[in-house]
């Protein structure tokens, strides 16, 4: 109904709807008239009567603008260190305060060395045949969550390549693209030292990391170590030889293939336990003998696989950043 | 309170350095500063965590001899975990720097305010 009214536009109601949908004021015209009013009045006077206050009102400006940009900003800067500096000491204060209530360092009866640990411990041998218990807690008994951390890797090089992976159709990345091809071209910058140390010292580094991974389930180490071992070794490898020899054996297609492949194999042989009923747990693969390599069903396997993903996505971590691609 | 504290050096040490990734974390306007006092943040959590699961005279997890008594072993579950924080943090210092990287390229400079303030002109 007021829309029907003549002066509706002047109402309060239709001022607050102009300003809550962030219009501007509908009262332009009147006020614009009022001004080439005024202009004219002032354009009798002679201009340098208001150059006085014109150059005042710009000191003034200039001034609190200045303030803000100057001495304002850093005062401010000083005043957020000294907030920085006082929320910190509070927190390490308050942490410090809470530490000294907790119980005392390796005692054997401390609160986190319950029952499960214990379990672990006795039955675990029995249960996974994996001689270290560590490797068999983490891909037997919660294997589900190594499975959900191989796969935030997976993520995490999948957002890194989307954010740096340089798209050569498309215009602009023209130039950006050529300076990569032809830093790769003069990247390996054949060093003498540099060459020699990694071809004695690549074999026996790739040759460690799968010794890690092949062990894992016998002696410290396992999928995570491993593959980051081997990860540094192809980066070592790249270093020396530049990107025309890893790409022999190693482009983006083998990562696709060897990760999917990795992480569809672990998905598929955790998840018939889902079928099966979530306490049975046992897998068809025999445990065999405890200390052999071929021991302790799936855990071999499963290490395998995310020694895989592991050492292909540090490599391919290191190869996005460098050139933007693989 | 320094007795307890010395009896738990491992855990003192531990917040000191969270405290001082945290530090940096706030006050350093370099966005691959800030990175840097994340991870030292991380690396504090895995030290608190790994201290937690020692325990005095007792040997890693891993089954020598057959001997299974719990008296034998050190806790197997904190390694579990920073095995699995490890991971995550390389994964977040990874995407971490791939987006400083993307604001480099955009506004020229790491400076957060600088940053900050460019992407408001941008705005308007």
């Amino acid at each position: 109904m007021s829309k029907l009214r003549k002066d509706y536009e002047t109402t309060l109601w239709y001022r607050l709807l102009c300003f809550v949908n962030g219009e501007e004021k509908p009262q332009e015209e009147p006020e614009e008239q009022v001004r080439v009013e005024e202009d004219k009045t002032i354009a009798i006077v002679p201009e340098d009567i208001w150059a006085p206050v014109e150059e005042d009102k710009r000191q003034l400006y200039d001034m609190y603008r200045h303030w803000t940009l100057g001495r304002g900003m850093k005062l401010f800067h000083r005043l957020y260190a000294v907030f920085a500096v006082f929320i910190c000491a509070v927190i390490i204060g308050t942490l410090l305060y809470t530490v000294s209530y907790l119980p005392s360092f390796g005692d054997a009866h401390n609160p986190d060395n319950n029952e499960v640990a214990a379990r672990y411990i006795e039955k675990g041998l029995q249960e996974t045949g994996a001689v270290n218990i560590v490797t068999g807690m983490i891909l037997d008994y919660r294997a589900f969550d190594t499975l959900g951390e191989s796969h935030v890797l997976f993520v995490a090089a999948a957002a890194v390549m989307i954010l740096l992976r340089l798209d050569k159709g498309k215009k602009g990345n023209q130039a950006q693209a050529a300076a990569e091809e032809n830093d790769r071209i003069y990247e390996p910058k054949n060093d003498a030292i540099l060459q020699k140390v990694a071809k004695v010292l690549v074999p026996p580094i790739i040759i460690f990391g799968i010794y890690v991974i092949l062990n894992g389930h016998l002696s410290p180490g396992g999928g995570f170590s491993g593959g980051a071992i081997i990860g540094a070794g192809l980066i070592l490898y790249l270093n020396a030889f530049g990107f025309a020899k890893t790409e022999r054996f190693f482009t983006y297609k083998t990562y696709k293939r060897i990760s999917i492949a990795a992480l569809g194999f672990y998905a598929l042989s955790k998840s018939y336990s889902f079928y099966t009923g979530a306490n049975h747990l046992e897998s068809f693969i025999p445990k065999g003998t405890p200390g052999a390599i071929l021991s302790s069903g799936l855990i071999l396997p499963l290490n395998i696989c995310v020694g895989m993903v592991v050492a292909c996505t540090m490599y391919g971590f290191y190869a996005v950043f460098r050139k933007g691609g693989m | 309170m320094f007795t307890a504290l010395w009896n738990n050096v491992e855990a003192t040490v531990a917040i000191i350095l969270f405290g001082i990734g945290f530090t940096n974390l706030m006050l350093n306007r370099n966005m691959i500063k800030k990175i840097i006092g994340f991870d030292i943040m991380d690396s504090a959590i895995y030290l608190f965590l790994a201290a937690k699961g020692y325990i005095k005279g007792r040997q890693a997890p891993i089954v020598v001899n057959g001997i299974q008594d719990v008296e034998a072993y050190i806790n197997p579950v904190p390694a579990g975990l920073v095995l699995t924080g490890i991971v995550v943090s390389v994964s977040v210092s990874a995407l971490m720097l791939a987006l400083t990287i993307r604001l480099y390229r955009r506004y020229h400079t790491l400076d957060i305010d600088e940053i900050t303030m460019l992407s408001r002109k941008e705005e308007k």
